[in-house]
């Protein structure tokens, strides 16, 4: 850690103040534009969160899931029967979401134990089939009897209340108006500054360079005395949780969630999140989430009028042209930048040293 | 009619597909270790071209049976170029790059070619024209169409003709070389980026006919249908072990068979009914006749999952993989 006091203090935290102040003041501009803005903004702060636990298997443990939405949908569904009319159950958040972050560490293990053995793509594939499981699971889990409500998905799911402060309803407080979305905003921005500390924490802990070790080379690690089995686990516990926890405020803000939001593809956006913003390195995760969120929502707007301003109608398919742009960043993205926008540190050594 | 046959029949007829598929995925693994993650659209784009050709020639009056080799003979050359580009484009440049990034960019190319073909063959189901005429031959009590016969000879015959072009011609000498070693291939003088732009042409071709049979077979064809039968298939090749041949064609087989199956079983066999002596509650539900399903035939797509999540835990380098150790 000694290393680090290198960097000018003062430089670092006005960076740090700067940062914090227009995330402070970010959901007041959006809601100039619109307040969807918000919405959006706080999707895209759940997919960092999504992007972040993802990052603890695949990018420090080097462990491939393609099927890591299945956690998010654990969280969310524990949240939504609990707190919901479906059951009639109206727990508060507080004991729910450590309950989902629980049964989504326990899901994590699940997947995590019969699958040590595997290595690389099969470990891929295993985990994408244990993803669409899940999904195809809470799809048909209405019948017999009914727990999921299968595709209809489950409705009027609580929002969060804070001793008798509804998230749900717009107050007021020094002047300025606090609608639904922009308060679940600054709680998320608080969740996603404690997760990213406790990862940046993580990286390089025993437990981070152990996880290293275990990516560059198991066998390695394993005759270094790393407990190969016990780490791998816990890497596929700790993302679960993070996934779980994202899931149950996923529920909160959307108050309604059917098993449509978790299917495979999801799982593949959040892997390229974290491949294209630089595996392993947590700012470049946390970039490579907030792009590709924003990007096919900012195509959404922009698409449509330029397209009537250059030849006066619309000619193609709005949704088209978003999914082929967002294709075709996701190709030369990689051409041109192979270890992502902002490559993890080792990445870049293996780079500079091949050369 | 026996059900056993019957779904064991339907079970080889879609297994053939998935084998056939699979294939194109387990070879281009086989060589670069690369997961094509964009190999069922093109199954998609030789379903799509087929469709139009056939559309096309329709009005023209020649026997059904030229037509659709017509269709299929349009796909192959269409798929092969699409296969070819997307080699030259978006994998060889990353062949030395970090192994996630070349999955990234399949993932890019798969959204690219979907949404292409939804601009080109719109958004909707197409019917696939239906211009054979569907004989129905009786088999031990079970049913089985023209159709589907022809489906299995044709499988049959292009896992016969991969065989001998893997085992028996100089390409496939140098395919299996490139495999083993790509940097030994290419100083015993193998053109190693060649062979392996065949490799994705070849692949490619397979997965044109594997779209005309699969249109042929259930008589739609949709720009989304190439994600869950890749799916699928990639299921089928790692089942088998990825990179190898017969695994895949084993892998594929299993997997149509046994999802047939199990689709048509798991009703009776999670109908708590037939145990609705243990308790009064489930006496109750089922008097009359009732049932209480657990699991329906709705949960036909997850056994290809929980077959594949089984087989790798007792055999981690699937059916016929050899046990390597790490690549990396």
């Amino acid at each position: 850690m000694k290393a680090r006091g290198s960097r000018p203090p003062v430089l670092f935290w006005s960076a740090v103040a700067l940062i914090a102040l227009v995330l402070v003041v970010l959901p007041f501009a959006l809601t100039q534009i619109g307040t969807s803005w918000v919405r959006i903004t706080n999707l895209a702060i759940l997919y960092v969160l999504l992007a972040l636990g993802l990052n603890i298997v695949v990018g420090f443990a080097g462990l491939l899931d393609l099927g890591y939405i299945a956690f998010y949908a654990v969280g969310a569904y524990t949240y939504a029967l609990l707190a919901s009319p479906h059951f009639g159950l109206h727990l508060p958040f507080w004991v729910i979401l450590p309950i989902g972050a629980g049964i989504a560490a326990l899901f994590g293990v699940l997947l995590g134990a019969p699958t040590l053995k595997l290595r690389g793509d099969y470990l891929a594939i295993v985990t994408l089939g244990f993803g669409e499981i899940v999904r195809i699971v809470l799809n048909n889990l209405s019948r017999p009897v009914n727990i999921t409500n299968g595709p209809q998905g489950v409705t009027g799911i609580d929002p969060f209340r804070i001793d008798g402060l509804s998230f749900a309803l717009t107050s007021k407080l020094f002047g300025l108006e606090f609608s639904e979305p922009t308060k679940y905003y600054y709680l998320l921005v608080l969740v996603v500054v404690v997760i990213v500390v406790i990862n940046l924490r993580l990286q390089n802990s025993r437990i981070g360079r152990a996880w290293e070790a275990i990516r560059e080379d198991e066998t390695a690690a394993r005759a270094m005395g790393i407990n190969t089995t016990r780490l791998k686990l816990l890497a596929f516990a700790m993302g679960a949780t993070f996934g779980g926890i994202a899931g149950g405020f996923f529920s909160a803000t959307q108050h309604f969630i059917s098993p449509e939001s978790f299917v495979l593809v999801e799982s593949i956006m959040v892997v390229s999140m974290v491949v294209l913003g630089g595996m392993g390195n947590v700012w470049g995760v946390v970039l490579g989430a907030v792009l590709l969120s924003f990007v096919p929502e900012v195509l959404r707007w922009t698409v449509e009028p330029v397209q009537m301003s250059l030849f006066g109608r619309t000619l193609i398919d709005p949704e088209v042209i978003r999914m082929l742009l967002f294709g075709l960043a996701l190709v030369l993205v990689m051409l041109f930048r192979p270890a992502g926008l902002l490559p993890s540190a080792v990445r870049k050594r293996e780079l500079t040293e091949r050369a | 009619m026996d059900i056993f046959l019957q779904q064991v029949i339907n079970g080889l007829t879609l297994g053939a597909v998935y084998a056939i598929v699979a294939l194109g995925y387990t070879m281009v693994y086989g060589i670069i270790q690369l997961i094509n993650f964009a190999h069922g659209e093109v199954v998609m784009i030789g379903a799509m071209v087929a469709l139009t050709v056939i559309n096309l020639l329709a009005a023209a009056g020649l026997p059904p049976l030229v037509v659709l080799l017509i269709g299929a003979g349009c796909a192959i050359p269409v798929c092969m170029l699409v296969g070819y580009g997307m080699e030259r484009l978006a994998y060889r440049p990353l062949r030395r790059a970090p192994r996630l990034a070349p999955l990234i960019t399949a993932i890019g190319v798969s959204i690219i070619l979907q949404h292409l073909a939804m601009l080109v063959w719109s958004r909707n189901v197409l019917a696939f024209p239906q211009i054979i005429e569907t004989r129905v031959y009786t088999v031990a009590g079970a049913a089985i169409t023209n159709v589907q016969i022809a489906v299995l000879l044709v499988c049959v015959a292009i896992m016969a003709g991969l065989a001998a072009l893997v085992y028996r011609t100089r390409l496939g000498i140098a395919m299996r070389a490139t495999a083993q070693n790509a940097q030994v291939a290419g100083l015993m003088g193998i053109d190693v980026n060649r062979v392996i732009a065949a490799t994705f042409v070849i692949g490619a071709g397979l997965a044109a006919i594997a779209g005309v049979l699969v249109g042929t077979y259930y008589g739609v064809a949709q720009y989304t249908m190439g994600s869950i039968l890749g799916l699928k298939a990639f299921s089928a090749a790692v089942l088998g072990g990825i990179g190898n041949i017969p695994g895949a064609m084993l892998g594929g087989v299993l997997l149509g068979v046994v999802e047939a199956l199990g689709a048509g079983y798991i009703g009776d066999l999670t109908d708590l009914c037939r145990i609705a002596g243990i308790s009064d509650w489930l006496t109750q539900r089922c008097s009359g006749g009732g049932h209480f399903v657990l699991f329906g035939s709705n949960y036909q797509d997850v056994f290809a999952f929980v077959v594949l999540i089984l087989v790798l835990v007792f055999r981690p380098s699937g059916l016929l993989g050899e046990r390597v150790g790490d690549r990396a």
